[in-house]
């Protein structure tokens, strides 16, 4: 469909054009339509539409070390997905990750929201702090964790800390027993993530309309936990739906601190991390690759899909 | 506005004290990976492994910097360099083509923009880190691979962006346009005199959001950067991870150059950043 419309924005049928606008006087707006959007759809069309077709052309082939194979073997790379315990194992690492890291963001970006929110002075030079860790990529932030906050030696932040407790050094990554990696990965996506999350929030509390808590107030309402669970929360709950949405997608997509902070173990591997070593490591099966692209891909929409049909998709506040 | 200024009575005070103390308690906790990467960055290796724990470095090794430039393992500076290049370019293409199709779909009229519409907003379904492996595959065989059109073409064709500019575009107001159109300027001259110089603030917005996700990318410049010389910063940083050898001064005076631009972004640009991401909601 799509490659088709393209076509049609170098030769727009005149006939197409004179009746296209529901406005008098606008003359050309098919061309200029094309014009204004052509550059953006044809690159969608090859950068993203092509790509997906060929990903799924290319599941149902044998094809490693190549790209434009010729033995078609039907199913047999979703099977051999499907049946790979590394494959599965990393479904389950996500779910895992996904079930820690989305309630404790939300949890902590909301808490930060309402303390900054509730600040008198210095609201603003918090809420920089709070965000600054937005500006550290991935990478950046597992260096920092994995060769200084809980690098598994001595002079690691966490073992100098816990060194004064008497508390003996723990190999925080090098060792899946017990798993105190999860404490790394969780921790390094909260730091990044929570002020940004916190911003979100902090705009929808500034949305929330002063006379709700006065009339709360008249009803006799306490102050605290009353008004926050029968006034502020049911207030967030567009912008909480949203957040946990996109929360639980950026948590499918992780790959940069899993790949930087666990690079050289077997333990830890989510999705992506997999599907990378499989289409682009050693044996570039781009078949299996595909076929588990396809796989995450539709698993992928089929969670948006329930958390949208379970909780409503995020409508926004109608902040009047 | 209840809440936010409870009244000041002793229990008040008591009560303020203590969010100012757990406020500052969380900041701190906040900042203590900027306090060792700039620790790290400016010590020796023996004060940054050393048996006791040095809150400062003793003699603040400026020469850390320079020595990491010399440093011919990690092409550092060229890598720094490469990011710079693609930050900019990726930022300038995409606010150019995501712009100019969110107007057109927002306000031109024509009788197919609603399904072209849809075809856009199925995009944002195929979450884009999914896709790296058919991408590189196409961009493989455009022969991309390690080049600076393989890091900044495939990523400007941004669904979000697209659609960010056409929510804004829409409540953009009309009025403004249709007086230009009366004075004769079609819709290029419309868009490019009238829209876009009225709209500055939500484009240094998206060109600010687009420019930090564009700086820390590090998936997509990993698989197409095979040659060092293609390396962006992020993939630099990382190589120090996987290198036998390991230099802590230099690995954390690399980290704080990578940081140090966006650092500077975020506090000059807060208040357009914080509006930004308010308005959107997308992840910078």
């Amino acid at each position: 469909m799509s490659t088709t419309t393209t076509r049609d924005a170098t030769r727009p049928s005149p006939a197409e054009a004179a009746e296209a606008g529901p406005r008098k006087g606008v003359r050309g707006s098919t061309l200029s339509f094309w014009i204004f959007t052509g550059p953006f759809l044809a690159g969608l069309v090859i950068f993203v539409y092509v790509p997906i077709g060929w990903s799924l052309w290319l599941s149902f082939f044998e094809a490693r070390y190549t790209v434009t194979p010729d033995t078609f073997v039907g199913f047999d790379n979703y099977r051999l997905m499907l049946t790979n315990g590394d494959f599965t194992g990393s479904l389950v690492t996500f779910t895992v990750f996904a079930a820690i890291i989305v309630p404790v963001t939300w949890a902590l970006s909301l808490g930060l929201a309402l303390m900054v929110h509730r600040l008198r002075f210095l609201k603003a030079f918090f809420r920089s702090v709070f965000f600054l860790p937005t500006a550290c990529s991935f990478v950046a932030a597992s260096l920092i964790w994995k060769m200084s906050v809980f690098s598994g030696v001595r002079f690691g932040l966490m073992n100098t800390v816990l060194g004064w407790f008497g508390v003996a050094n723990t190999a925080w990554l090098a060792d899946p027993n017990p798993p105190w990696y999860w404490l790394v990965v969780v921790s390094v996506r909260l730091w990044l993530q929570a002020g940004f999350y916190m911003i979100l929030f902090l705009a929808a509390l500034q949305n929330i309309p002063p006379e709700l808590y006065e009339a709360a107030a008249i009803d006799g309402a306490r102050p605290g936990w009353q008004t926050f669970r029968h006034i502020t929360l049911p207030q967030l709950r567009a912008t909480s739906t949203a957040v946990v949405l996109l929360l639980l997608v950026a948590a499918y997509q992780a790959f940069d601190e899993f790949f930087n902070l666990l690079a050289k173990t077997t333990w830890g591997r989510p999705p992506l991390v997999e599907l990378y070593y499989t289409a682009l490591g050693d044996d570039q099966d781009y078949g299996a690759g595909s076929a588990g692209a396809v796989v995450l891909t539709l698993l992928i929409c089929m969670v948006t899909l329930l958390q949208g049909r379970f909780l409503g998709f995020g409508r926004r506040d109608d902040s009047g | 506005m209840t809440t936010v200024n409870p009244p000041r009575t002793r229990r008040g005070v008591l009560g303020s004290a203590g969010l100012y103390f757990a406020t500052a308690v969380c900041a701190l906790l906040f900042l203590v990976p900027f306090y060792l990467i700039v620790r790290n960055a400016l010590s020796t290796d023996a004060e940054i492994t050393g048996e006791d724990w040095q809150w400062f470095p003793a003699d603040i090794q400026w020469g850390n910097l320079t020595e990491l430039f010399d440093d011919t393992t990690v092409p550092f500076g060229r890598s720094l360099a490469n990011s710079a290049v693609v930050g900019v370019l990726h930022t300038l293409g995409t606010l150019l083509v995501c712009s100019l199709a969110g107007y057109g779909l927002a306000r031109i009229p024509y009788k197919h923009a609603d399904r072209i519409f849809y075809a856009v907003l199925v995009t944002l379904m195929v979450p884009a880190a999914v896709t790296f492996v058919p991408s590189f595959v196409l961009v493989s065989s455009l022969g991309w691979v390690s080049s600076m059109q393989g890091l900044i073409v495939p990523g400007l064709f941004s669904g979000f962006t697209c659609f960010l500019f056409r929510q804004y575009f829409l409540g953009f107001p009309k009025e403004l346009e249709e007086a230009a159109r009366v004075d004769g300027l079609g819709y290029w001259g419309a868009y490019w005199r009238i829209v876009v110089p009225n709209s500055l603030n939500f484009f240094a917005a998206i060109a600010t959001i687009t420019f930090i996700s564009g700086w820390n990318a590090f998936l997509w410049p990993l698989v197409i950067g095979q040659d060092q010389e293609a390396w962006t910063v992020q993939v630099a940083l990382s190589s120090y991870m996987t290198n036998q050898t390991v230099n802590f001064h230099l690995i954390f005076m690399a980290t704080a150059i990578s940081i140090l631009p966006l650092v500077l972004v975020f506090l000059f640009l807060q208040r357009w950043l914080v509006q930004g991401v308010a308005q959107t909601g997308i992840k910078g």
